[in-house]
């Protein structure tokens, strides 16, 4: 393939990673701090796509930008995650891992169904949130949607890298993720700090989605799982639990996706899907997983 | 002198198994108060259960007055306990000054805070040196000084130490055993878990042996000391 022809596909590449990066982020960040894959975070997604979906006619309506339609998705993902912790996860805490990860499973099914009977399984169109023009560099153009997806995927990881490493709840969640009950000692609320792990992942899941649905326009209601599972395999190749693992993680499926897909987009989910299982072969902990032997 | 930890009839169960069994003990203010016995007479479960880790099935432990067992683990540290579990339990990918920050986490005087700190490293000049190091990259030795710094963040009343001389050198034991005293002196009183059962009893004021989840015996640390059974059973003579 010429220059020009790479240079698209890799940008694209890059903005469907980042994609993929922001809900990977949600996915390590709960295994980092519970020890559970959260198979409903894909389908926070999806709540995600429906409250921008169905804000945007309102802010439409009042005059203001339909982009705050952002706002919306992430207050109510933050919500729908933390919840779901609470009446789904944390009973089960100290429970066998696989009871866990059937009640994850089972939220998935749950939250797709309820969007199933109010929602229909007709895909719902979006419309634009973002009014951009392209940005044109010689021959090549990149369309806004792309641009902002990227620059607004790499501020999140940005903050949210200096909240966990810099602020006193950055630090708590990272003590949780480390040595849960040494952090209880040291007084930090287990609860209050899962809680908080929820609603960041939550709401990083809800900025991904109306992401996405501006590149995609539409919405309905399994579309959290595809997506869900590609930002699981970026997790898990980034090093699960690592959270700039799932960044590069997110970036790199997005860029292997896109470039198979330029030659074959059959293959495209084949290869993607081989990924997950190598890791798994060759190297279980991730590009920047951590193996670490604790001294006693 | 003022009771300030007491401890009654405590009951406390793994599954099917009964622990603890009907354990009292009281700690006064200023005291060095050392629990010993052999592994798996339940010292370090009992720890556990003061600061909440590990749910009683009965009893009652008393904090300057205040029920223990029926609040939420997280808030006991800021009522003036700190516990430093056996096995040292530092926060492996955290910088050594991140882990000191970490045991004032309860804190709100930040002034104060930035003095204990300064306490702390003055105490421990080694931690000082590699106040920017990953804690994992620490000795033994470290850790357990960093253990002891980060609990003593919090500035604590009573301070609860698991273990604190295992796995070290007989040089760094006696060390560690000498900041006790400091402290103790300083006027943080001691409750100490310790297989070491020699040091323990002669830096304590009172102690208390353990016997599969039962108090055995109690007195002076000195008068234990003597005791021939005690000599028998844990001092190898």
């Amino acid at each position: 393939m010429d220059l020009t022809v790479f240079i698209r596909q890799l940008v694209n590449g890059i903005q469907v990673g980042s994609i993929y990066a922001l809900v990977a982020l949600g996915y390590t960040m709960v295994y980092g701090i519970v020890k559970l894959i959260n198979f409903a975070h894909g389908d926070f997604i999806m709540v995600g796509g429906y409250v921008a979906v169905f804000t945007i006619p309102f802010l439409a309506q009042y005059g203001m930008p339909t982009w705050l339609c952002i706002f919306a998705a992430v207050a109510v993902c933050c919500v729908i995650g933390v919840l779901t912790e609470k009446i789904a996860y944390k009973p089960l805490r100290g429970a066998p891992s696989l009871s866990v990860l059937i009640t994850a499973i089972a939220v998935s099914l749950c939250l797709q169904n309820l969007a199933l009977i109010f929602f229909s399984s007709a895909p719902r169109p979006m419309s634009s949130v973002f009014d951009l023009p392209p940005l044109v560099l010689g021959e090549i153009q990149f369309s806004g949607v792309s641009i902002i997806t990227i620059l607004l995927s790499v501020c999140l990881m940005v903050a949210l890298q200096l909240f966990i490493k810099n602020t006193r709840m950055g630090k708590a969640m990272r003590a949780v993720s480390e040595d849960g009950q040494a952090a209880v000692l040291m007084g930090i609320s287990t609860n209050r700090t899962i809680s908080l792990t929820f609603a960041i992942g939550s709401g990083l899941a809800a900025v991904a989605a109306v992401m996405y649905c501006s590149a995609y326009p539409q919405v309905q209601p399994y579309m959290g799982s595809m997506l869900g599972l590609k930002a699981f395999i970026a997790a898990v190749l980034g090093g699960i639990g690592s959270i700039p693992g799932a960044m590069l993680g997110g970036i790199l499926i997005g860029l292997v996706e896109n470039m198979t897909r330029h030659f074959n987009s059959q293959l495209a989910d084949v290869v993607v899907f081989s990924i997950l299982i190598i890791v798994l072969l060759v190297k279980p902990t991730g590009i920047m997983g951590k193996n670490v032997g604790e001294k006693v | 002198m003022k009771e300030i930890l007491k401890v009654t009839g405590l009951n406390v169960n793994y599954g099917a198994i009964h622990a603890i069994h009907d354990v009292s003990l009281t700690v006064k203010e200023g005291e060095i108060v050392s629990l010993i016995g052999a592994n798996g007479a339940g010292k370090t479960t009992i720890l556990h259960t003061i600061t909440g880790l590990k749910k009683a099935a009965s009893g009652s432990v008393l904090f300057d007055g205040a029920e223990l067992l029926t609040i939420e683990p997280y808030k006991i540290v800021s009522m003036g306990m700190a516990h430093v579990p056996e096995g040292r339990h530092v926060f492996a990918q955290m910088t050594v000054t991140e882990n000191l920050e970490m045991g004032a986490f309860s804190r709100k005087d930040k002034e104060g805070v930035r003095q204990d700190m300064e306490r702390v490293l003055e105490r421990f000049p080694r931690l000082r040196e590699r106040s920017r190091q990953l804690a994992g990259t620490l000795s033994g030795g470290e850790q357990q000084m960093l253990a002891v710094g980060r609990a003593l963040m919090s500035h604590p009343r009573i301070l609860l130490l698991d273990e604190p001389s295992m796995g070290l050198s007989p040089l760094l034991v006696k060390e560690i055993f000498a900041t006790i005293e400091t402290v103790n002196r300083e006027g943080v009183t001691i409750l100490l878990v310790e297989q070491n059962a020699k040091m323990a009893l002669s830096i304590a004021s009172r102690a208390y042996v353990l016997e599969t989840g039962s108090v055995v015996m109690e007195g002076e640390g000195k008068v234990l000391l003597q005791d021939d059974n005690v000599r028998k059973a844990y001092l190898g003579a």
